[in-house]
């Protein structure tokens, strides 16, 4: 079941939402809607579930309602209509001491510009939480000690905010997320103040911390390279809309419209796309009890100087060059288990091009595409991955199964 | 331009303050009863202490909260009050100083942090210290006297009001410039009402809260020279006196003996404000 259902979101700023609601039902656009009534639209008609261990990425460019939509969640903003719904609780309908339990207990947010405060010490800031929920000091000083190390800063309990580098204040501030064990960790573009080295340790971090706590994690960038590496599903929004939703290699082979497009348009492929997206259905296999001569014949058909070896189950057991077929063709042996050549470049299906590229630098023969019990998946050809490369709309032999928002 | 008659403002508030003293005569004698013991222990306590004791005290204060240099200051300035002959005058005066500053903040403070957090409480509020920071200290002056007679009481009445608007303001403010994310950060992890003030919002309004009631004690001091004329002792009561009498000598050195006392508190205070960290 879903962790988080988020329905028909609106969220109006400016009393008196119902006007404007109106309007958007009636397919107004933003610009005709604030003429009439003054009043600015935040986000419109928003669905989406998010999964219990899930990081589900919202991405948008500024003033594209993605900082809006996560405040409705834990309710800084008040959605106009609509539902929320955690663990089968409508959190827009809750009363003010359930909202206070709710935030308490399941959710926490990490801020942008961390949201440190100055006057504590980093034990005191990541106490925060516990302390507002009344527990002992004894425990709370306990439990931040635990997140503290996690995050690798336990040595510095004692110091101020202020002489912590962006990096590490912001360490703080997910440890302060984690302190209260909550399900669901809030995160409004938690690395966009940092400097891209850091910020790229901080996402390795964050993924390892995801291994371990498996929280439900709604996070906003505006770096769809951050996006791309970090979510299991990524929501692109624009106007205070979802334009597209799916995961991240369905964004980026199938832009939903022109906007989506331009926005992957500079992405660094390399990073993003992996193996299984850019191989090619292996053509033809045989098996080592074909003979170079069925062998030879497959290659000849399909214009190839080689041909991978499997056996009935599809394990990879080698690879064949027709020039060796056809010496012992001539020499009248019948198996190929002699000639096959057992060092085969392969690599797994979540490779990313990237570390594929070095592969295929080094290898005149395809490199194979294996999964964890070594079954032949795909081969990689230097045409399919440049053309990945490229950016050119093509989806790889899974296809492609992008979902695309109303 | 005559389009209406004059209308008489000036008997309006006559028949008022009649009024009201008539009505709460009693109220006002309590609340001036308590006033004036309130200031009066003090005084008899700063008396007591001997000014020995004192100057080493404020001294140490200084040293403490200030650094070495307003230390000395405040030693050398304190002995020269002593060696003149004003103690007792300015033993009386930091009586009705502190007194109206206490006063002051127990007021202002609530007060500035409701016109921080509701909007209609401010548009109320503003006008009034508006009222209360232009209007001539004199034009109050003589309506405090009615009600309170004349002597220390009225002084402070008429300190509160001249000094309390900017511990309103500056509460108002700095609560107000606490950054939105600290505000979020607090109300994301699920703070109560008074959470949010005692953990987050008046920790980081503190410089702004203590500049205003810096503002005030100098404003205090201020009024303690113009309450002279309504009975009030004191450092004013010295000018005042002095200056009936032309002894410009006798005036200069209470005055400057206002200006030593102002200047400890100043620098105490300023360093209250300076962050921790």
């Amino acid at each position: 079941m879903s962790k988080i259902e988020v329905k028909n979101l609106s969220m109006i700023y400016g009393g008196n939402p119902e006007k404007a609601l109106e309007m958007i039902s009636d397919g107004y656009s933003n610009d005709q809607i604030r003429k009439q009534t003054k009043q600015v639209v935040g986000i419109k008609n928003v669905s989406f579930s998010v999964d219990t261990g899930e990081i589900f990425v919202i991405m948008g460019l500024s003033g594209s309602g993605k900082s809006t939509l996560l405040r409705c969640i834990n309710r800084l903003n008040k959605p106009s209509a609509g539902s929320i719904i955690i663990d089968g609780k409508d959190i827009s309908k809750v009363n003010p001491q359930e909202l206070r339990a709710i935030r308490r207990e399941k959710m926490a947010m990490v801020f942008q510009r961390f949201a440190l405060l100055p006057h504590r010490t980093i034990r005191d800031n990541v106490a925060y939480g516990l302390e507002v929920q009344g527990i002992t000091r004894e425990e709370r000083y306990d439990k931040v000690m635990d997140v503290l190390t996690m995050v690798g800063l336990d040595a510095w309990v004692d110091y101020y905010p202020a002489n912590l580098s962006g990096g590490m204040q912001q360490r703080v501030g997910i440890a302060r997320a984690l302190a209260t064990d909550p399900d669901i960790l809030l995160m409004d573009e938690p690395f966009g103040a940092l400097d891209p080295l850091i910020r790229q340790d901080m996402q390795d971090e964050l993924i390892e911390i995801q291994k371990k706590l498996q929280k439900t994690i709604i996070f906003i960038t505006h770096d769809l390279d951050e996006a791309l590496k970090i979510g299991d599903r990524i929501a692109l929004m624009k106007d205070g809309e979802i334009v597209q939703m799916g995961q991240p290699e369905d964004i980026l082979l199938s832009p939903a419209t022109e906007y989506v497009a331009r926005f992957v348009e500079n992405v660094d492929r390399s990073r993003a796309l992996t193996a299984s997206s850019v191989m090619v259905k292996p053509r033809s296999v045989v098996y080592p009890k074909d003979g170079p001569r069925v062998a030879l014949h497959v290659m000849e058909r399909f214009g190839m100087s080689g041909l991978f070896v499997t056996d009935r189950t599809g394990v990879l057991m080698g690879y064949v060059l027709a020039d060796d077929a056809g010496r012992i063709s001539d020499t009248g042996q019948r198996q190929l288990d002699s000639i096959i050549l057992k060092d085969v470049p392969s690599v797994a299906p979540d490779t990313s091009l990237a570390n594929i590229l070095e592969v295929i630098a080094h290898t005149q023969i395809p490199v194979a595409v294996v999964d964890e019990k070594n079954i032949l998946k795909g081969v990689l050809v230097r045409g399919s991955v440049i053309a990945g490369l490229a950016g050119q709309r093509r989806g790889g032999i899974n296809g492609s199964n992008t979902k695309i928002a109303d | 331009m005559d389009l209406i008659p004059r209308l008489p403002i000036n008997r309006w508030t006559d028949i008022g303050i009649n009024y009201l003293q008539l009505k709460f005569g009693t109220s006002f004698d309590a609340l001036s009863a308590f006033l004036k013991s309130m200031i009066v222990s003090l005084q008899d306590l700063l008396l007591f202490i001997p000014p020995a004791l004192l100057i080493t005290l404020i001294a140490l204060l200084s040293w403490k909260f200030a650094n070495k240099k307003v230390a000395l200051f405040s030693i050398i300035g304190m002995y020269l009050i002593y060696n003149v002959g004003l103690w007792d005058a300015t033993m009386q005066t930091l009586a009705m100083v502190i007194g109206s500053v206490a006063l002051c903040i127990l007021v202002g403070l609530p007060l500035g942090i409701l016109s921080a957090k509701k909007e209609a409480a401010h548009r109320i509020i503003s006008p009034i210290l508006d009222f209360m920071q232009t209007l001539p200290a004199f034009v109050y002056l003589l309506p405090a006297v009615t009600f309170f007679h004349l002597g220390v009481v009225p002084a402070v009445i008429a300190t509160l009001i001249f000094a309390m608007p900017p511990v309103i303001r500056l509460t108002d403010l700095g609560i107000k410039q606490v950054p939105e994310e600290l505000v979020e950060l607090g109300k994301s992890f699920g703070s109560t009402f008074y959470q949010m003030l005692f953990k987050i919002e008046l920790p980081l309004a503190r410089p702004t809260i203590m500049a205003g009631i810096n503002q005030c004690i100098m404003l205090s001091l201020s009024m303690v020279v113009i309450s002279a004329m309504i009975g009030a002792k004191g450092l004013g009561g010295e000018v005042w006196r002095s200056i009936q009498r032309m002894e410009i000598g006798n005036g200069f050195e209470a005055g400057l003996a206002i200006v030593v006392i102002a200047m400890i508190l100043d620098r105490i205070t300023q360093s209250f404000g300076k962050s921790n960290e």
